[in-house]
């Protein structure tokens, strides 16, 4: 048994970057606020002390710019963590994201890598309004050449930080900041790693899989204990890369359940939640006994007010009916009614 | 003195008064918890925006950032509107959906206040676009702050709007000497190879002014003079007002450093002892400096200021009483103006 200790997810992920900046001298942080201040939520507390102004840098507030040096410094055989302070501000790294970091390796046939990670913070329950309470990671998705991560655990958070750090690309790594003082246990060391592109099933259960992303993952196992009390028992499976996507462990789940949701904290349109879904229907159409449903956030700016703010994202509730409704009401439409 | 500065300077009392209040009153829900999510205080900077304000005609738009509820109030917006939106309540001025970074109100010609620092120039500048079209003599204003320089955009529209010559009064409100600039040694700012700000609008032939941002009539002069030169088609201004922020702002700084005002400071009513705040005190507060120039002028004015804080100080406790009990916002009403509605 690996040797595990108790932290939280905020503290995990300060574990990850402290270990991987003493295993590796070109790993280094950028970000608006990551140095004396310790980040706007502590996110890197510690970290400017241990390591000093010139591995936990402060950037002025020029998000394109920086991150464009963090990219060139990656090409140059450094290992930038970039933190973009919220999600939201990821517009404006754009060109260099995408037309740059992410295309670097394919147009020089290899010869070039950007070894970097992108660091940011999403999700509602912080009344932070419409600019800054954005899960923009399908974003990212859709660009061919970026990875990206979506921890809900303490121990992923760290194992997928050590492994973005380590691998040649770059990858984004989107954490939900209802989710930094989350405990779970921890293991020390390379003992930690998680691989990126691996599924884990969170929860075992026999009549319905929830693919859940990131803090949904969360909800869906409360939601899960909930449902357990009525007899119904899910299996909770947790994608923890979005790209690569593991879809043999999910689609392996609902061959056995034959039903399946997918609960997404981004906007449903044309989102990962549609993604997932569909990657279910290739993989598993012959298993399923429903058609594969999807509960995302709600398509609007994520409002301020205490009232409208938590209709956005799915929650424990609503995952609960969602399941209900699936199990019990949702069959194949009836094809009787089509024959001529 | 001629009367008209008289009576101006009772008006800019009054509307700085009232900033001060409110702000007080939104630290103190904050810190209470009446609302959740982060706010950042005009505090320090009541001069700039209302003396700015003033300079400005009925039909010039403006745009602003993140602190905008002095620049919002100081434009004539109600306060209670302002205070129930920070509260994400139903009559909130844009109904509880934006909050605090995004106080805005187009009958008073706000364009927008956008929470991603530097987005604002941008749009002040496309304002500006507007209004040299229209050619009704009509300008834009955006404030923000020093650190909207530092992003890339904020170059760019200088640069189009001194190409164009638009209608453009750039106000940078620099308030890095207090927070943790001051640790630092003040002026100009933490993060700019610029010592001097004005160098940077300098450099693309934008004329460029230093204010006391503490000092009301002088923004309000500075302001004026700005207006005329884009009102006669010479093209955009760029202002720095050196303003000293004090009052925190959630996260970072979230209390009131030197807690509620008291207007005594300034009547005399209320010894200034020599604690950590006493310059403040007795030379940045923009509030306590303007009532101590009224009193200068006119030593009877003593009652009337104190009253006037009073009545201040009484309509923002009647103001928060409502808020408190005002509702949230119907469930139903959570998609509306997802895509606005109806013809343009
Ligand atoms: C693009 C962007 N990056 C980062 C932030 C986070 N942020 C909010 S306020 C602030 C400081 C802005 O400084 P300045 O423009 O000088 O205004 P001040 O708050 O000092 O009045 C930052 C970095 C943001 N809102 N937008």
């Amino acid at each position: 048994m690996a040797e595990t200790s108790i932290s939280t997810y905020r503290s995990a992920i300060i574990d990850a970057l402290a270990e991987e900046m003493r295993n590796d001298a070109g790993v280094f942080l950028m970000g608006e606020d990551i140095g004396k201040a310790g980040g706007v939520f502590k996110q890197t507390e510690g970290l400017f002390i241990e390591f000093g102004a010139e591995r936990v840098i402060d950037t002025p507030i020029s998000e394109p710019g920086a991150f464009g040096m963090a990219v060139g410094a990656a090409m140059t055989g450094m290992r930038p963590v970039f933190e973009v302070m919220f999600g939201d501000f990821m517009t404006l790294i754009m060109d260099q994201l995408v037309n740059q970091a992410a295309k670097v390796a394919y147009m020089s046939n290899g010869q070039f890598t950007v070894p970097l990670v992108v660091r940011t913070t999403m999700g509602t329950g912080s009344s932070l309004g419409p600019q800054h309470s954005q899960s923009l990671y399908a974003w990212a998705c859709h660009v061919p050449g970026l990875k990206v991560a979506v921890p809900s655990t303490p121990a992923d958070a760290k194992g997928l930080y050590k492994s973005a750090i380590r691998d040649a690309n770059p990858v984004l790594i989107f954490e939900d900041r209802m989710l930094y003082g989350l405990k779970g246990p921890v293991a020390v060391g390379e003992t930690s790693l998680v691989p990126l592109g691996q599924a884990v099933v969170a929860r075992g259960g026999r009549d319905l899989t929830v693919v859940a992303v990131g803090r949904m993952v969360q909800h869906a196992l409360k939601a899960a204990e909930r449902l357990s009390e009525d007899g119904i028992e899910i299996e909770v499976v947790d994608p923890r890369t979005l790209l690569p996507l593991d879809v043999e462990t999910i689609a392996c789940s609902v061959r056995r359940t034959n039903r399946a949701l997918v609960v997404d904290g981004g906007a449903q349109q044309y989102g990962a939640g549609a993604e997932i879904a569909q990657s279910i229907n290739e993989a598993a159409f012959d298993w399923l006994d429903a058609p594969v449903m999807r509960l995302c956030a709600e398509n609007i700016p994520v409002p301020i007010s205490r009232t409208l703010e938590p209709l956005v994202q799915p929650d424990e509730s609503r995952i609960v009916a969602k399941v209900k409704e699936l199990l019990v009401g949702h069959r194949w439409p009836d094809r009787e009614d089509d024959s001529p | 003195m001629n009367d008209e500065i008289r009576q101006r300077r009772w008006t800019f009392l009054k509307q700085m008064m009232l900033i001060r209040r409110f702000e007080e009153a939104v630290a103190t829900a904050g810190a209470e918890k009446a609302f959740p999510g982060h706010y950042h205080l005009y505090i320090g900077q009541e001069a700039t925006g209302v003396g700015a304000m003033a300079a400005l005609g009925p039909s010039d738009k403006i745009a602003t950032t993140h602190r905008n509820h002095g620049h919002v109030l100081a434009r004539g917006a109600d306060p209670e509107a302002c205070l129930a939106e920070i509260m994400g309540r139903a009559n909130g001025i844009n109904r509880g959906r934006g909050g605090t970074i995004h106080l805005c109100d187009p009958e008073l010609g706000f364009l927008q206040t956008s929470g991603v620092v530097g987005s604002v120039v941008g749009l002040a500048a496309g304002g500006g676009y507007a209004c040299k079209l229209k050619g009704d003599g009509s300008l834009t204003a955006a404030f923000f702050g020093d650190g909207a320089l530092e992003e890339g955009i904020a170059f760019e529209c200088l640069n189009i709007a001194a190409l164009w010559g638009l209608p453009v009064i750039f106000i940078c409100e620099n308030n890095s000497a207090d927070a943790l600039g001051m640790a630092k040694g003040g002026y100009p700012t933490l993060v700019h190879a610029a010592n001097d700000l004005r160098s940077i609008p300098g450099s693309l032939g934008i004329e460029a002014i230093r204010v006391d941002g503490t000092e009301v009539e002088e923004v309000h002069r500075v302001v004026a003079h700005a207006a005329a030169h884009c009102r006669a088609g010479k093209g955009p201004l760029f202002i720095e007002t050196v303003t000293r922020r004090w009052a925190g702002s959630a996260p970072l700084w979230p209390e009131l450093a030197t807690g509620i005002t008291d207007i005594g400071m300034a009547t005399g009513r209320t010894k200034i002892d020599d604690g950590p705040h006493s310059y403040w005190y007795r030379h940045n507060d923009p509030v306590l400096k303007l009532a101590r120039q009224i009193l200068q002028d006119d030593h009877s004015a003593r009652m009337q200021i104190e009253l006037l804080d009073e009545q201040t100080q009484a309509h923002m406790r009647a103001v928060v009483e409502r808020v408190h009990q005002s509702p949230y916002p119907e469930l139903a009403t959570a998609t509306d103006f997802v895509f606005a509605q109806g013809a343009a």
